[in-house]
């Protein structure tokens, strides 16, 4: 096996930890809200997004796994890696802070999450494109939900206005590592495996544009990004914190299952 | 109740040499069910005294709404859960019948549904979401 193929394995394998690891950071995230929404069908409706993003994450660790060839399955991933090995956007991290910053980061990941899934439909990978076929219909009826609720949050009451104007100040400086590029995504963009993610970024502008203005909120102008989830090199303080209460139990008692 | 096959979840069984090779596709990726429902399938075929079973994932194409039976969704109508419409909601109340419903939540008990009341009899109901 030449060099050339070996790298490219690591590339794809560092691809897919991106995509499964926020996926499982922010399904774990939006699970945390199970037994505490402000309403029973908002409840159900969180934990059946977090279900979503969970059963995504099996199938793109899965995957990772098949192509590291180290006879790490998606758990194994998930639950016996440490901080530095993820690869989670720092966007998946962040507390979730109120009902309306929850559903604003949701919905900020969700643009980003069904424009990348309709690229990733034609990736040269067949395997990449199977996960996306299924993963995609499940994000559009997530974006469907978040926007509506962005939306009737942001036009609604004087302060919930209030709170998801402060909801995307505070989240947006997250946006901006969606879309930075590195050595990975050039490599999978030879491939043929996944667009280049600078290239999403006017389509994204222009569907979370529209969907802000519908809110009565402004697309900040600000391009200001936090960078290092992606590639591992810096995550939140916050992503040690969720891989304690996500990892205790196998590494309390390893290979429990029930 | 609905069946597997009603469902449109079994895409293929065919023999190889003597494995009998059963695909099924997920309707959800998350569906916690899976693992019931692949139990449920080799439990159905050992009974039947095939020793021999293996079964495969099918991601690609992805499960549609499209492929439940007819059969299957007068069976989900008369269980109380309105079958997918291609509209995009229910058409009608599976309780009493009547046209005028609304939508309470986009999810419902299960990723596959979304929850809808009648205005008229007042009951919630379930609906399958059309995928």
């Amino acid at each position: 096996m030449s060099t050339a193929v070996t790298s490219g394995d690591d590339a794809l394998f560092e691809f897919l930890c991106r995509m499964g690891d926020s996926t499982l950071v922010l399904g774990h995230r939006v699970s945390e809200w199970c037994g505490h929404a402000p309403v029973l069908e908002e409840d159900i409706a969180l934990a059946n997004t977090a279900l979503d993003l969970i059963g995504q994450t099996q199938l793109w660790l899965g995957l990772a796994g098949e192509v590291e060839g180290k006879g790490r399955d998606a758990d194994k991933l998930a639950f016996l890696r440490d901080g530095w090995d993820f690869r989670s956007a720092l966007l998946t991290e962040v507390p979730n802070g109120d009902f309306g910053r929850t559903l604003m980061r949701q919905f900020l990941f969700d643009a980003w999450h069904s424009i990348y899934l309709g690229r990733l439909l034609k990736s040269s990978d067949k395997r990449v494109a199977d996960i996306a076929e299924k993963a995609s219909k499940e994000v559009s009826y997530h974006l469907e939900r978040s926007a509506d609720t962005v939306v009737a949050l942001g036009d609604g009451t004087e302060e919930s206005h209030a709170r998801m104007a402060d909801a995307l100040a505070y989240l947006w400086p997250y946006v901006g590592e969606l879309f930075a590029g590195d050595a990975v995504d050039a490599a999978m963009v030879e491939a043929g495996v996944a667009p280049d993610p600078a290239s999403l970024r006017e389509e994204y502008d222009a569907l979370v544009g529209r969907i802000l203005e519908e809110a009565t909120l402004a697309l900040p102008e600000g391009r200001f990004a936090h960078k290092g989830g992606r590639d591992g090199r810096m995550h939140t303080e916050h992503l040690g914190h969720i891989l304690t209460q996500m990892q205790w139990l196998q590494r309390a008692y390893p290979g429990c299952t029930w | 109740m609905i069946s597997l096959t009603d469902l449109g979840i079994i895409r293929d069984v065919a023999w190889q040499d003597d494995t009998l090779i059963v695909t099924v596709t997920p309707t959800y990726s998350g569906c916690p069910a899976t693992s019931i429902i692949n139990l449920d399938i080799e439990t159905a075929l050992r009974g039947h005294g095939i020793e021999k079973i293996e079964l495969k994932r099918q991601l690609s194409p992805a499960w549609t709404t499209d492929w439940l039976t007819e059969g299957g969704k007068r069976k989900l109508e008369a269980f109380g859960i309105a079958p997918p419409q291609p509209a995009g909601g229910p058409d009608h109340c599976p309780h009493c019948g009547s046209k005028s419903i609304e939508k309470i939540s986009q999810f419902g008990s299960t990723p596959c549904k979304a929850t809808w009341r009648c205005k008229d009899c007042l009951e919630p109901f379930d609906y399958f979401k059309c995928i």
